[in-house]
């Protein structure tokens, strides 16, 4: 037998994965689908596809506090968020546009997405987060409990509905960026935030790399509670939709700030002053903003029709980033830009078999950090370490962590590593 | 409070195990055996629960730990981690047949980083030196739990500390970097570090609150703040606690999320105002002491929107901090509300539920009732923004039963907390005080999945047992599957 179960209810779930176990049957866990190209290729018996477990149980705006089915899609949640001015602060990406190259321009022609892609539940198993990172974190630092079925096929929950809690170990952490491959959510839980009164973004033009970076690190040393901070060089800016980001041609540094009106504008002021020195500087206001920091978050400046490049995301110490640019991006067709202060490097590499895994690799290893393969074709995925390989001792834990919640090994087999 | 059995045989070798640590950790005060120099780590912040070690061992470095461990491990010898001793839930409760491992000579500052905005720390540190160690280019470490004077940046992450700042900033798990941690069997793992997230499973968070039970941190990063360029406070005294509740909902759902928002009871305000004289205003039911921080420009306009809010929620009475003085005035009684409650009772039990807070007044008065039933005073203190309620129950051990009756009442609290959809702690940790309590807030799968994840580190359950889990599995019995085969698979579920 094979093929693709759409369980109704946990229970259901949880009968077909004891089922699963029992039988010795692998299973791909699919929210929407949309992130099915991110990682290792899984090779399994069935496809389990969650749809059925989908809505929103629990918004309390005033309680911060979000529940819903794990299948719940994102678009229905920012729906409802936006209606109360608020939002996940962690700025989940959409990477669709980044995955799935399309073949013409988008007709709508900006960052904006009218309608996110992705599940809840997809988002936070990604454990993704956006250029906000520096500032507020990543899914895992908004979600608050779960209920799931372990791949021992049973129910369990963890967390509560409540933002302080240290009830029991924080299995949130850990199932937020398991990739699937440690138990199925059924419905979660999370910390929701009232959106910004207004956004603005200082540009300093005319930096590369190095200078970028240092504006940027100028930026996050300030008072000013930064809560995006990326550069672009000039080609990649040159792209952007944002038409004051693209008009100067040069390299541009962003900085993102949020909050009341007043305040906004007085901190805009000060930033200028202080990275004058730098460069030309420039103000993009809530509409320019918004789209700016779509393209970041979503990696549109490598999602233009026909890019069928590599596309490494690389998490170094921020100081760090600068450099990689230089040392990564040197060869003919490569393109590196920064976000998070310059800690996280975007990466493009014409496409090769090995991925360019090598100098990548051993870049992180002499600034601490890690690696992720992002964009590859399948079989490259399947050859080349997607994600940072561990020393023993980890490896070790990854392991053994792996079979306390799964011990046949039958969640997304292969999703992370070749044997976890 | 049932511990696991002492292991006689190991209690029998007390003077060979001293030996055999002091070849590993060599020098004056590296291994500690004298019953009198032992008692001062009877004990932890929760003081009714006394149990000397069978040894101390004070290590200095990585690698002591790491054979500190391993040799424990190859002897099966308990072991219990200690930072500062301030867990207020008897996370380092020593055990009589276990060597208590403290960190205390781990007290160095290795590093600090302000380019990538962290501190690198050994985890004996306390919380306030990083601070202190990053003040001068105005920088701060985030979370600040209110024994931050003495508690170590290591017994933060065992516990997840929080503080009062948590509903703007975080606890201690969303400002690490990175941890270097010693597991039971010697391994030496690190996990993240300068840069933001880690790849793989996040087991820098799993082991973030994990009180001890799954490895001992010996070197943390931690990521450090810019300090707000203005602070400001509004004490905000209301005529019931429903007021008082609706103000500070009214607040969040205006979009404002204050640096701290707390709030306490009448017999928490009187209290603190005899001993501080803070200026408390006595004629009200709660009142709210919201606190500002920010840019400027912002403390200012919010300041006046929360006032507003503040007036139109029923507020009696409302005074705003014209000085950082006079700030550090409204906190002083907040701050001295636990020895306040000190003066006025012989002894005191700080519960720590969290509580969905639009259900605080319904929680306040049916605590009311349970005090009344068990005929003892209870004050409270409230981190208002985050629903996290420390109820102070007022006894004398002294009087026969009464400690009994504090513990009983505590308990009924704290199910009631878990009733209305809160937990069972917010920032103290489970440790030996909630470890009972524990199935009234999760089932036994719940309870079996979180101790398979302590058998994928210390399969022997040799570190800190008989904390957190009310029963001890066996491992292996934990990792049996029961496996149904040959039943009709899934016939319910519809598929193509």
């Amino acid at each position: 037998m094979s093929g693709i179960a759409r369980p109704e209810t946990a229970e259901q779930l949880r009968d077909l994965v004891a089922w699963a176990a029992a039988e010795d049957k692998s299973l791909e866990i699919v929210g929407s689908g949309s992130k099915r190209p991110l990682g290792r290729p899984v090779r399994a018996d069935h496809v389990v596809e969650l749809g059925a477990l989908a809505g929103i149980t629990l918004y309390e705006p005033d309680e911060l506090v979000l529940s819903a089915g794990a299948a719940t899609p994102m678009r229905e949640i920012e729906a409802a968020l936006a209606e109360r001015d608020q939002q996940l602060e962690f700025e989940p990406p959409d990477y669709t546009r980044l995955l799935v190259a399309p073949t013409v321009a988008p007709g709508a022609g900006n960052g904006q997405r009218n309608e996110p892609a992705g599940s809840i539940g997809g988002v936070v198993a990604c454990n993704l987060g956006g250029p906000r990172r520096i500032k507020s974190g990543a899914a895992r630092d908004h979600f608050l409990g779960f209920h799931a079925v372990s791949g021992r096929g049973e129910i369990f929950k963890s967390g509560g509905r409540v933002v302080k809690n240290v009830t029991g170990y924080d299995l949130s952490k850990l199932i937020a960026g398991s990739w699937g491959t440690l138990a199925i959510m059924t419905a979660v839980t999370l910390k929701v935030l009232p959106r910004p009164e207004k956004t603005r973004t200082v540009l300093v033009f005319g930096v590369d790399a190095g200078r970028g970076g240092e504006a940027l690190t100028a930026a996050l040393l300030s008072p000013h509670e930064i809560s995006g901070a990326a550069w672009l060089p000039a080609p990649l800016a040159a792209a952007s939709r944002v038409e004051l980001v693209a008009g100067r041609k040069s390299g541009v540094a962003a900085l993102r700030v949020e909050g009341p009106g007043p305040s906004v504008e007085y901190r805009c002021r000060a930033l200028r002053e202080e990275l004058s020195g730098f460069g030309p500087t420039e103000e993009l206001h809530s509409n320019g903003s918004l789209r700016f920091w779509g393209e970041i978050r979503d990696v549109l400046p490598f999602a233009a029709p026909g890019d069928d490049r590599i596309v490494w995301k690389i998490s170094v110490p921020p100081a760090a980033g600068p450099a990689l640019v230089g040392e990564l991006a040197a060869e003919d067709g490569a393109d590196a830009f920064l976000d998070w202060g310059g800690g996280l490097v975007w990466l493009a590499l014409p496409p090769a078999p090995g991925a360019g895994a090598g100098p990548v690799r051993a870049a992180v290893a002499r600034t601490g950090g890690h690696a992720t393969l992002l964009r590859a074709d399948e079989t490259v995925r399947g050859s080349v370490a997607v994600f940072q390989p561990e020393a023993a001792a980890r490896e070790g834990l990854t392991r053994r962590v792996k079979a306390a919640f799964d011990p046949k090994g039958i969640l997304n087999p292969g999703r992370m590593y070749a044997e976890v | 409070m049932k511990m696991p059995d002492p292991d006689q045989g190991v209690i029998a070798r007390r003077a060979e195990i001293a030996a055999d640590l002091a070849a590993i950790v060599p020098g004056d005060g590296g291994v500690i055996s004298d019953p009198d120099e032992l008692r001062p780590y009877e004990t932890d912040g929760l003081t009714a629960y006394r149990q000397p070690p069978l040894l101390t061992v004070l290590p200095q470095d990585t690698g002591q730990v790491r054979r500190v461990l391993e040799y424990c491990h190859d002897n099966g010898i308990k072991v219990v981690p200690r930072g500062a001793g301030t867990s207020l839930s008897g996370g380092a409760l020593p055990l009589a047949d276990g060597i208590l491992m403290g960190m205390a000579r781990f007290n160095r500052i290795l590093d600090i980083d302000f380019d990538n905005r962290c501190v690198i720390a050994q985890p004996g540190v306390t919380n306030l030196a990083i601070t202190s160690a990053v003040a001068h280019r105005g920088f701060y470490y985030a979370p600040d739990p209110s024994s931050q004077i003495a508690c170590t940046i290591g017994g933060n992450i065992a516990e997840n500390a929080g503080g009062v700042h948590c509903l703007k900033y975080g606890l201690t798990t969303n400002n690490v970097l990175g941890i270097e941690v010693v597991l039971m069997n010697g391994e030496v793992v690190r996990i993240g570090g300068r840069h933001l997230d880690d790849g793989g499973y996040d087991l820098l968070g799993l082991l973030t609150g994990s009180e001890g039970l799954l490895g001992v941190v010996t070197e943390v990063t931690v990521r450090i703040l810019r300090s707000p360029e203005k602070v400001r406070a509004m004490l905000a005294g209301f005529p019931t606690n429903e007021a008082a509740g609706d103000c500070v909902a009214s607040i969040i759902g205006a979009g404002i999320i204050p640096g701290g928002m707390e709030m306490m009871d009448r017999p928490a305000i009187h209290a603190a105002e005899d001993f501080v004289h803070a200026g408390y205003p006595l004629d009200v039911e709660a009142l709210l002491i919201i606190e500002l921080d920010g840019p400027d420009q912002e403390v200012e306009y919010l300041l006046e929107r929360v006032t507003e809010i503040a007036r139109r929620t029923g507020a009696s009475t409302i005074r705003v901090s014209e000085s950082d003085a006079e700030r550090q005035a409204f906190w002083a009684g907040r701050k001295a509300a636990f020895p306040a409650v000190g003066r006025i009772s012989p002894d005191y039990y700080c519960m720590d539920g969290t509580i969905p807070r639009r259900r605080l007044p319904e929680v306040l008065a049916r605590m009311a009732e349970l005090s009344t039933k068990h005929g003892l005073r209870v004050a409270n203190v409230f981190h208002a923004g985050d629903g996290n309620l420390h109820p102070l129950i007022l006894y004398d051990a002294n009087n026969p039963g009464e400690l009994e009756s504090a513990e009983a009442l505590g308990s009924e609290i704290l199910k009631l907390c878990v009733e209305v959809g809160g937990v069972l702690t917010g920032e103290h940790g489970v440790g030996v005080e909630k470890r009972d309590l524990m199935p009234t807030m999760f089932s036994e799968d719940d309870l079996k999945q979180q101790q398979r994840v302590k058998c994928a580190f210390d399969p022997e359950s040799l570190l800190n047992p008989g904390k957190m889990f009310p029963e001890l599995h066996r491992c292996a019995e934990l990792g049996r599957m029961h496996v149904h085969r040959g039943q009709l698979p899934f016939p319910d579920i519809p598929r193509f």
